[in-house]
């Protein structure tokens, strides 16, 4: 077994509205900055015993699937390094 | 006829939902999560409140619950489900109802009273309405948007399972009238039988007259007589 950590990052899919992320952009703008378009996601780092990378990924994609993230609105992905 | 009101750690309508749904003359208990579904239960209300202090999203956490199981046999045995705002968020994310009710567009709370139009009258929650009819009924949630792809909303529309849509006083469904940015103002709709719902705006708040404003809720929560 070797201890790996997982990295979920959940993302809303494309063309899915997200206010938080249209208010935070607005108020970079306000401080002056100038940018195009400002997305935002959530990310779990998950430190787990596992026999491979691919088991642990798998582990962390099925974590993703059950609460992690919501299919209806939500792309994730999954990237494992070795603790 | 008992009606478990479901109290997680969170809930905080649960007592509302029990003297609107005695005040329709419906026998409702709250029931803690953690014991389970009484097994002479008749019919089950998710609450309003704030579950698990929302966290990763509205409702995640308590959909988890293994009170959710007994919840979702229940559903499949007929028993008529309800879930009202938090509880309408615990709905979608359990899968006893389609697509997710996510943040406002406006990225804020909002509490106020609302105008909902009936869109089919052919069920439990709405026999009490004709379809067409516009009721006021108020919302109180920062996660209220409802999304879903459009390939399940057409069949959703196609299988008439949208309950109310957000609408003016005189029933017209408009951007102006959507207070959240719901896909086709989408307020509640139906599970995969007629007899589970969700929704986002409250009946139960709109149920005594002692509260001094609509009663429009009562016909809602009259499912449970």
């Amino acid at each position: 077994m070797t201890t790996y950590t997982a990295t979920v990052t959940v993302r809303l899919k494309r063309g899915v509205l997200d206010p938080e992320a249209e208010t935070t952009k607005r108020a970079l703008e306000r401080l002056g900055f100038e940018l195009d378009a400002l997305r935002s996601a959530d990310q779990f780092e998950i430190d787990l015993d596992a026999d491979s990378p691919e088991a642990a990924a798998d582990r962390a994609d099925e974590m993703a699937e059950r609460l992690l993230a919501n299919p209806t609105i939500h792309d994730y992905d999954v990237e494992v390094d070795e603790a | 006829m008992t009606v478990a009101v479901i109290t997680f750690g969170g809930s905080n309508c649960d007592r509302d939902a029990v003297r609107a749904l005695a005040h329709v003359g419906v026998d409702a208990e709250r029931v803690w999560h953690e014991d389970g579904l009484p097994s002479d239960v008749d019919g089950v209300v998710l609450p309003g409140g704030f579950s698990y202090g929302d966290y990763l999203r509205a409702g995640a956490m308590a959909a988890q619950s293994p009170i959710m199981n007994e919840v979702r046999d229940a559903a499949e045995d007929g028993i008529p489900v309800l879930g009202v705002c938090n509880g309408a968020q615990i709905g979608c994310e359990s899968k006893l109802t389609p697509g997710a009710f996510t943040t406002n567009a406006s990225a804020r709370f909002q509490c106020e009273s609302v105008y909902l139009r009936v869109e089919n009258s052919d069920t439990p929650w709405t026999a009490a309405y004709d379809a067409g009819d516009v009721i006021e009924i108020p919302i109180a949630h920062g996660e209220g948007r409802f999304e879903i792809g459009e390939d399940r909303y057409d069949e959703l529309v196609a299988d008439d399972r949208i309950l109310f849509r957000y609408c003016d006083a005189a029933g017209n469904v408009t951007d102006e009238a959507n207070p959240n940015g719901s896909r086709g103002n989408v307020a509640g709709i139906l599970g995969e039988r007629e007899s589970v719902a969700v929704m986002m705006p409250h009946p139960e708040r709109a149920t005594l007259p002692d509260l001094g404003r609509s009663v429009d809720g009562e016909g809602v929560l009259s499912a449970f007589v």
